[in-house]
């Protein structure tokens, strides 16, 4: 067998190797499980390694290998842990999930499964997914591998640091304001929020239901659309599922002539720092090298879009999370007096504090006397954003700003303050609001960390934006990969305290 | 503005049990959050049509047939009490 470097592998690659013979899957698969071994202490980006799954599972498909063939048999891959998976649980990195044993499996895991995937694990996440940096994890706080001593992002951090750190060759996240795409910026790699209803919902533990969105998480954009491929398609099980109107192409393109990219001033506004700045013009300056023109564009209503998001968000989440009340599944609470008393306590004790602030937050905008101050506000909001992004796309072929005005924080700079939190989504949001394709590359690093580059287009654009992306990609070469260094961590207060893991 | 009573009235909405402490400091949280939130005010919408679904799906449905659907045992399987088939919990208040 070849020496493979986990690191650096691509699906692409990976896929050449077993088809030639150069790698079995059950080898493949042991690359990962070693690395995993060798990093996990320090990133810690899995809730559960399935570990014996996925070395009798890859011997499997090795021994198979005439029934068991495709574009993914074989290939090792990570799945964020709020899609249900039969057999394997399910926490939503949530005490209220603890040890939940899924009785049947999401749609978007079925489908690669049914490609003979291996499943290497359950990646940590924030609770429900609601959060920026995996801090909200009720198990653990992922490690950004290019610094321990930062998020890796969130709330997909751990898919996000599982395949940064060579854990994973790619893996599976969820988006609902920017939670593939941030972590996929902060830790340097490839992520893509689909089109709204491209992927099916089926299975992934509802947050906000008219914003939740799957997709893949990558070393390179050619293996986002290979994964994403196998994801997409209308669900009879996801009401809110449809086709897309063309079939997702693997992208070849190494010029973007013609093409007509708008860069909103209302992004670059948003507080973006001086080295994700400079990152960002220069690959600006790429893109017009490679034939496409740029021009300023306005996208006016973006300020309102974060409050508006943090109505529908929460208010969606408030009625989502109501299932979990103790009767079914999951956690109850010691002792309860009474059935209210087992409700209240239940998920009183059940879910953490960034789940409580978000339900109080939907419970309150959804009670008596302020639903048209809140929710009818912000759905209004909504149709505001969409619009701008209709006008915008009237003139330009693609929309492209910073991922997030940051590169990867100090783990517990942000957790004081949830607002500041937030902040971190304010050019992720906008997307999910008016349901568009999205998707975020890593154009270089600031301090040594990686900033990453956001294109959005139009509904249903997947292929264009990921023709974009390779040609970007391409010319940016990003070649640099983890160190696992730990630059030391700070504390809320901002004093400098001993490095610790 | 929002209070520790409000918080408390919210939080029976939404079967939360929170301390004393908790209370607290969430009134203090959600008051910032919420005075961000109504940046929205600055905007008049009273024209504006509010976005039920970003795609143009309408109703739906599919045939009235009955499939198999999960199992008592496996819709049973990760309840905390049981008894009889049924999920068990505590009485009525």
């Amino acid at each position: 067998m070849a020496a493979l470097d986990p690191l650096r592998l691509t699906a692409r690659v990976a896929k050449r190797l077993l088809v030639d013979g150069e790698v079995s899957s059950a080898e493949l698969a042991k690359v990962y499980l070693d690395q995993i071994a060798a990093v996990e202490p320090q990133v810690r980006a899995y809730i559960r390694v399935t570990y014996d799954n996925a070395a009798k599972y890859s011997t499997k498909v090795d021994r198979e290998m005439q029934a068991m063939r495709g574009p993914l048999a074989g290939l090792p891959i990570a799945i964020k842990d709020n899609m249900v998976t039969e057999g394997v649980t399910t926490t939503c990195a949530s005490r209220i999930l603890h040890d939940y044993m899924p009785v049947y499996t999401a749609t978007a895991v079925r489908q690669v499964w049914d490609h003979h995937v291996v499943m290497l694990g359950k990646t940590n996440l924030d609770e429900f997914a609601m959060g920026s940096s995996t801090e909200n994890s009720s198990y653990q706080t992922t490690r950004n591998p290019w610094d321990l001593a930062t998020v890796p992002g969130g709330s997909s951090g751990g898919s996000a640091a599982a395949v940064a750190a060579g854990e994973a060759l790619w893996a599976l996240g969820s988006d609902t304001g920017g939670s593939i795409r941030q972590p996929a910026a902060l830790c340097g790699i490839v992520g893509m929020k689909p089109t709204y209803g491209a992927v099916s919902r089926y299975g992934l533990v509802a947050f906000a239901s008219s914003l939740d969105q799957i997709g893949p998480l990558t070393r390179s954009v050619y293996d986002c659309a290979l994964l994403l491929q196998h994801i997409v398609g209308q669900d009879p099980n996801d009401a809110t599922s449809v086709a897309l109107p063309e079939p997702v192409a693997l992208p070849d393109a190494e010029r973007l002539d013609g093409l007509r990219v708008g860069i909103p001033a209302e992004y670059l506004a948003a507080g973006i720092e001086p080295g994700v700045r400079a990152r960002f013009d220069e690959t600006i300056a790429r893109l017009e090298e490679l034939g496409g023109t740029c021009t300023p564009i306005s996208l006016p209503h973006t300020e309102y879009a974060l409050p508006a998001y943090y109505i529908i968000a929460p208010a969606e989440a408030s009625a989502n999370l109501a299932r979990f009340d103790g009767v079914r599944y999951g956690f109850r609470c010691a002792d309860p007096v009474d059935l209210l008393d087992m409700y209240e306590r239940t998920r009183g004790e059940g879910f953490g504090p960034e789940v409580k602030r978000r339900i109080m937050i939907g419970t309150y905008a959804l009670s008596a006397g302020y639903y048209d101050a809140y929710y009818g506000r912000a759905q209004k909001v909504r149709t505001l954003v969409r619009r701008d992004f209709a006008r915008a796309f009237a003139d330009v072929d693609l929309i492209a700003s910073p991922t997030t005005p940051t590169v990867a924080f100090k783990v517990g700079s942000r957790t004081a303050d949830p607002l500041s939190m937030y902040m971190c989504d304010i050019c992720t949001i906008p997307v999910n609001l008016a349901g568009l394709p999205a998707i975020s590359i890593p154009c270089g690093l600031s301090d040594g960390l990686p900033a990453g580059f956001q294109l959005i287009g139009p509904a249903f654009s997947e292929n264009r934006i990921l023709q974009a992306a390779h040609a970007l990609e391409g010319a940016i070469g990003f070649a640099p990969a983890p160190t696992f260094c730990d630059s030391g961590a700070v504390a809320p207060d901002g004093a400098r305290t001993e490095a610790r893991q | 503005m929002i209070g520790e009573d409000d918080v408390r009235y919210v939080a029976k909405l939404a079967r939360l049990r929170l301390e004393q402490d908790e209370a607290a400091r969430m009134a203090g949280e959600l008051a910032k959050i919420l005075a961000h939130i109504d940046k929205m005010s600055e905007l008049d919408m009273a024209d504006v049509p509010p976005t039920a679904h970003v795609l143009d799906v309408v109703n739906v449905t599919r045939p009235d047939k009955p499939r198999p659907s999960l199992s008592r045992a496996d819709a049973l399987r990760n309840a905390p009490a049981v008894s009889d088939d049924c999920f068990r919990v505590p009485k009525m208040g």
